[in-house]
């Protein structure tokens, strides 16, 4: 695997960036398609990163604070952050055929890859040296996830608040551990949360 | 496995209504799969869906590939296209919009609180998902250490995913999970 430097992508965007100028490049459609279809096959869990990597500073179809200004936007939108970032990307430089187009870039190539993936598994599902292999990768995969939320959860802290790691630990006792229904938990919780953050500023 | 047009229709729905709901990303969404496709359907049993979590993770891509899995498992190609269009649709529409109207938002005060509001809930989600994966996944103490030594190497060091993932794959091919 590529051993670069990749961005973080728990990396906070800049507060308040200042105005960027216009791009200077457009791309078209077919290289809107190749640009994310690339970026989602070369990205293993954290795709935003290949993304920044992509469009900042090999093809410079963005300056870093219009990258800054779309991922904060995309962070707040439900639904997967990086298929937000291809849609909002692709709508800008190509009305809604670039969206559409950018977005089959993303999840074209991964939607094949993964039913053939699961076609084998539907095969060979139940043989025991894959069952433990694949029980490894998962207890892996949460230990990983463990991790980032350790990270991302010390500027919690830092803000001398205790609201902030209040909700998360609310969210957590309700979704992780009482398994109730996502949609009735967030409707509580987010306008909580969000309230809270407003009235602070 | 039945595929009938109820159960598309089950799928469609859910997922069309889970792309909604799933702030933060695929990964923080992934409790809720697993209590409506295990707990609520029995489309899948606790193992399969660690295992289809740990297929999505093993595949280049979005994340959000797990829910491709999960439609496939339940209903063929069919229900994998149906599955990933309900996954992308609404919120792909309406990461449209919004994108669309975002110069008209730049700068606006409400953005800052919205986004500091989400972080903390999107850090709960993330954290059930690991919880609830670990303990859909974990047959014993060993399995336990791998989480737990995976987590604590990737807090302490940066660790390539596909490392972890090979050390891990590696530990239960040689039986000790």
């Amino acid at each position: 695997m590529n051993s670069a430097p990749i961005p973080s992508s728990t990396e906070p965007p800049a507060a308040n960036p200042p105005p960027s100028p216009a791009p200077q490049i457009q791309p078209t459609l077919w290289e809107l398609f190749a640009a994310f279809a690339t970026i989602s096959l070369s990205g293993f869990g954290g795709v935003l990163a290949w993304s920044r990597r992509m469009m900042v500073e090999e093809r410079k179809w963005l300056t870093p604070e219009q990258f800054n200004e779309a991922y904060a936007l995309c962070a707040i939108l439900p639904g997967g952050n990086i298929l937000n970032f291809s849609v909002i990307f692709g709508s800008r430089f190509r009305g809604p055929a670039g969206a559409l187009v950018a977005i089959a870039g993303l999840m074209g190539p991964p939607l094949l890859l993964v039913m053939i993936i699961g076609a084998i598994y539907a095969h060979y599902g139940d043989v025991p040296a894959l069952r433990r292999m694949l029980t490894g990768v998962a207890c892996a995969a949460a230990g990983l996830m463990m991790a980032t939320v350790a990270k991302m959860m010390r500027p919690l802290f830092r803000n001398r608040a205790v609201i902030g790691p209040v909700i998360a630990l609310a969210t957590f006792v309700s979704i992780g551990l009482m398994h109730w229904p996502l949609p009735l938990v967030l409707a509580v919780i987010v306008p909580v949360s969000i309230g809270i953050a407003w009235v602070r500023i | 496995m039945k595929t009938d047009g109820g159960t598309l229709l089950t799928l469609a729905s859910f997922f069309a209504v889970l792309s909604l709901f799933a702030i933060g990303g695929g990964n923080s969404a992934v409790p809720e799969m697993h209590r409506f496709s295990v707990d609520v359907q029995h489309w899948l049993t606790d193992r399969q869906f660690a295992d289809t979590f740990a297929l999505a993770q093993l595949t280049p891509g979005p994340n959000l590939i797990i829910v491709t899995l999960i439609g496939y498992h339940v209903a063929g190609v069919l229900g994998a296209l149906v599955t990933t269009l309900a996954m992308c649709g609404p919120s792909g529409v309406f990461a449209f919009f919004v994108g669309r109207a975002s110069d008209r938002f730049k700068g606006a005060s409400w953005h800052g609180a919205v986004s500091r509001g989400l972080v903390p809930v999107t850090l709960g989600l993330t954290a059930s998902s690991a919880i609830v994966i670990a303990t859909t996944a974990d047959y014993g103490w060993v399995a336990a250490a791998i989480t737990a030594g995976t987590a604590l190497t990737a807090y302490f060091m940066r660790v390539h995913p596909l490392w972890a993932f090979a050390v891990a794959a590696l530990l239960g091919l040689s039986g000790l999970i």
